[in-house]
């Protein structure tokens, strides 16, 4: 939406995170690993909402959990106001954590069932004691519930006594209340029902406004990344396949892979149903401990040959499209973006994909 | 004569704290070889009733205290359990959300699938394996021979999912009822479970009934839709219609809330309010403290199911101003019709409009 300010809060350089395989309980020996994240970059601006979509395992989540440091990445560099904090410790740590929250996805089992709501969004000012003097703290959460749409008399109650919807208000009112810069929340809205779903995605967007927040807004669900986030970047087995704004990712796909996934989404309208093109994607997601050579997606992709077993597509806008510009010209992982042709077997008759 | 008839089916659940109702005075009907999606949020009855159809209702706590459930114009209420069992699976099947806790995590696919041909129609075991291994290439597992020997926990979700299809299918039974069937699965592997469903259920003329709360899912498959809150269908349509012009409030709002594209930057229209805790179910209209259209009448009397159109009903007072009753959108139509059972006056002073009574209140 807004023009892509110069500095970026965060950066993300090469980002990777590897889960050793082992085996033996004694003496363990690495077999492997689960490469869950493997090599992202992406930027984010004060202000301003990433949407990351991808399916499960496509490490969208890691991503998030690196950023909040719940976990360690691997390699790769996590710039804060062009700080360097990947490898933070100690108060240090503590200092930068502040401003980067996390919102969960599941509101059933993110806040502790024996706290009482004003104690579990009061919490974070016993680890930042700094953030809010204690007196203070008391009318600071009734605040923060206010802020969120909930009773501030609710605050002696506890989880179990609230809806989803209102549990994630509570969970969402927890991650403001050290007023950070920035708010990770992963899959944040999936576990509501329909109706509750639009209410707290208001809500977050209201609370944007109001505080300024950038959010990494992670999701499966296609429409509700699309409406909030200014700009998109796909996941595919731990890389970043495509990036852009909402439109040029929606409108202008040129990576097969946020083609086939925009295919798939059902539409909310029976009427289209006749006119659905829908790609199918062959066979499954390669297991991230042994992924595909060069090009990710090559092994259900239509139009891999044999440069993209060879060689690993670099996310970049597409040379055909640098010169001329428009929707087309974002970042793409794909050797072939700009060639614009369609699966050739029509939807429905089985196989479509011939790896390389 | 239809597959499958409901009619006037109530559920409720005993607890500690009293009588819980959860499903109250559901009808809906199936026909061969179509597919009847039931719609609503978590708590609104839609499995409830299901599994009351099925005969797998965990009983107690629940218990069905009125209806009748006719099958192919026999009430399987009334059936002893033995001949109900023999329905299961042959005639009717049930597919669940949650493959991995479905399937007997100790015994090979292969097994499971088997055990269906040897237990329901008495084929020898070597037969019933090859059975097993040719349904499984059916739904798509690939090597199929090789994977009959491995077990659940072996499979991805989708594939896990096809295997229950699988089971589901196996002896061809007339009607499908499934559970939220892709709500586990990422959206390539769920457009792929639905098209193998729809696919099977065009091939062998099944009734499928398909239950979710998922409204892109519905436009994509379903000929005719019954929306649930609260234990009652509010509104019951051919799919068209639904989405063009809802006829109930919830349905409006629902639809409604769907983020879209040329609505970006705004906010997105909200249905204000949660869904109703079935422990305390408001009065009257069960959506009234919600709705934007709530009357006084709507606190006190709950609405019967109004024909709007043929095949077409609604559980709203006001239905004609909704969409679905005006032909138009802005509700230009309204206060046309006769006067209500038991009209009330309306705060703003007029008269609740009416609509042809039908069905039960």
């Amino acid at each position: 939406m807004a023009e892509r300010p110069a500095e970026p809060i965060l950066e993300v350089r090469d980002l990777v995170k590897h889960y050793p395989l082992t085996r033996g309980v004694l003496f363990k020996k690495r077999t492997g690993a689960v490469r869950a994240v493997d090599g992202v970059s992406f930027e984010l601006a004060a202000g301003e909402t990433l949407g990351i979509v991808g399916e499960s395992g496509c490490g969208k989540s890691t991503v998030a959990r690196t950023l909040v440091h719940l976990e360690r990445p691997t390699a790769g560099r996590i710039r804060y106001r062009g700080e360097d904090i990947t490898r933070l410790s100690g108060r240090a740590l503590k200092a930068v954590r502040r401003n980067i929250q996390m919102v969960f996805q599941d509101p059933y089992t993110s806040l502790n069932p024996r706290m009482t709501v004003g104690d579990i969004v009061g919490e974070p000012y016993e680890i930042h004691p700094e953030a809010a003097p204690k007196g203070d703290r008391r009318r600071r959460v009734r605040e923060l519930l206010e802020v969120v749409g909930l009773d501030p008399d609710y605050a002696g109650r506890y989880p179990h006594q609230f809806s989803g919807g209102q549990r994630q208000r509570i969970g969402i009112a927890r991650g403001l209340a050290l007023r950070p810069e920035i708010i990770v929340a992963d899959e944040p809205v999936s576990a509501l029902d329909v109706s509750v779903q639009a209410q707290v995605v208001n809500l977050m967007e209201r609370l944007q406004a109001e505080f300024g927040l950038a959010y990494l807004f992670i999701a499966h669900d296609l429409s509700v990344v699309r409406h909030i986030s200014d700009r998109v970047a796909v996941m595919y087995l731990g890389r970043l396949a495509e990036t852009g704004t909402d439109t040029e990712i929606y409108e202008h796909p040129t990576h097969p892979y946020t083609r086939a996934l925009l295919s798939a989404v059902p539409r909310p309208d029976p009427a289209a149903r006749a006119r659905r093109a829908r790609i199918p994607l062959a066979g499954e997601v390669p297991s991230p401990a042994h992924p595909p050579s060069g090009c990710r997606f090559r092994t259900r992709c239509w139009k891999a040959r044999e440069r993209c077993a060879r060689e690993v597509p670099e996310l970049a806008v597409p040379e055909a499209y640098r010169a001329s510009g428009g929707p087309a010209a974002h970042p793409s992982a794909c050797h072939f973006a700009a060639e614009p042709d369609e699966p050739d077997e029509p939807y429905g008759t089985g196989e479509a994909g011939r790896g390389a | 004569m239809a597959l499958l008839e409901v009619t006037g089916l109530h559920v409720e659940f005993r607890t500690r704290d009293g009588t819980v109702p959860a499903v109250s005075g559901v009808s809906y009907r199936v026909d061969a070889g179509e597919t009847l999606a039931v719609l609503g949020e978590s708590g609104s009855g839609k499995s409830v009733t299901a599994q009351a159809v099925m005969g797998i209702l965990d009983s107690p706590p629940g218990r069905i205290t009125a209806g009748r459930v006719l099958f192919r114009g026999q009430d399987l209420l009334t059936l002893k359990e033995e001949r109900r069992r023999r329905i299961r699976g042959a005639e009717m099947a049930m597919i669940f959300q949650d493959a991995l806790s479905a399937l007997n995590p100790v015994l090979t696919v292969g097994a499971q699938l088997g055990e269906m041909f040897t237990v329901h129609r008495g084929m020898s075991r070597k037969a019933a394996r090859a059975e097993a291994v040719r349904l499984m290439d059916r739904v798509g597992i690939p090597a199929a021979k090789d994977r009959a020997g491995d077990y659940p926990h072996q499979f991805s979700g989708g594939m896990r999912q096809r295997i229950m299809i699988a089971m589901a299918l196996a002896l061809e039974p007339a009607l499908i009822i499934a559970d939220e069937p892709t709500t586990a699965l990422d959206v390539t592997v769920q457009a792929q479970v639905m098209d193998l469903l729809a696919e099977l259920r065009r091939e062998l003329a099944m009734g499928l009934v398909l239950i979710t709360h998922d409204l892109g899912v519905v436009a994509d498959v379903a000929d005719r839709i019954v929306v649930m809150y609260a234990g009652r269908i509010v509104e019951s349509a051919p799919v068209r219609d639904i989405y063009r012009r809802p006829a109930h409030p919830y349905t409006e709002g629902l639809l409604e809330s769907v983020p879209r594209v040329d609505r970006k930057g705004r906010e997105l229209y909200a249905i204000k309010g949660l869904p109703p805790n079935p422990r305390r179910i408001p009065p009257g209209c069960a959506f009234h403290p919600r709705c934007p259209r709530a009357r006084e009448v709507c606190r006190t009397e709950v609405p019967p199911q109004f024909e709007v159109a043929p095949e077409r009903t609604s559980a709203c007072f006001f239905w004609r101003e909704t969409p679905g009753g005006t032909g138009a959108p802005d509700g230009t139509e309204m206060r046309g019709g006769t006067e209500m059972p038991g009209g009330t006056e309306t705060p703003g002073g007029t008269r609740a409009p009416g609509g042809t009574e039908e069905g039960d209140g």
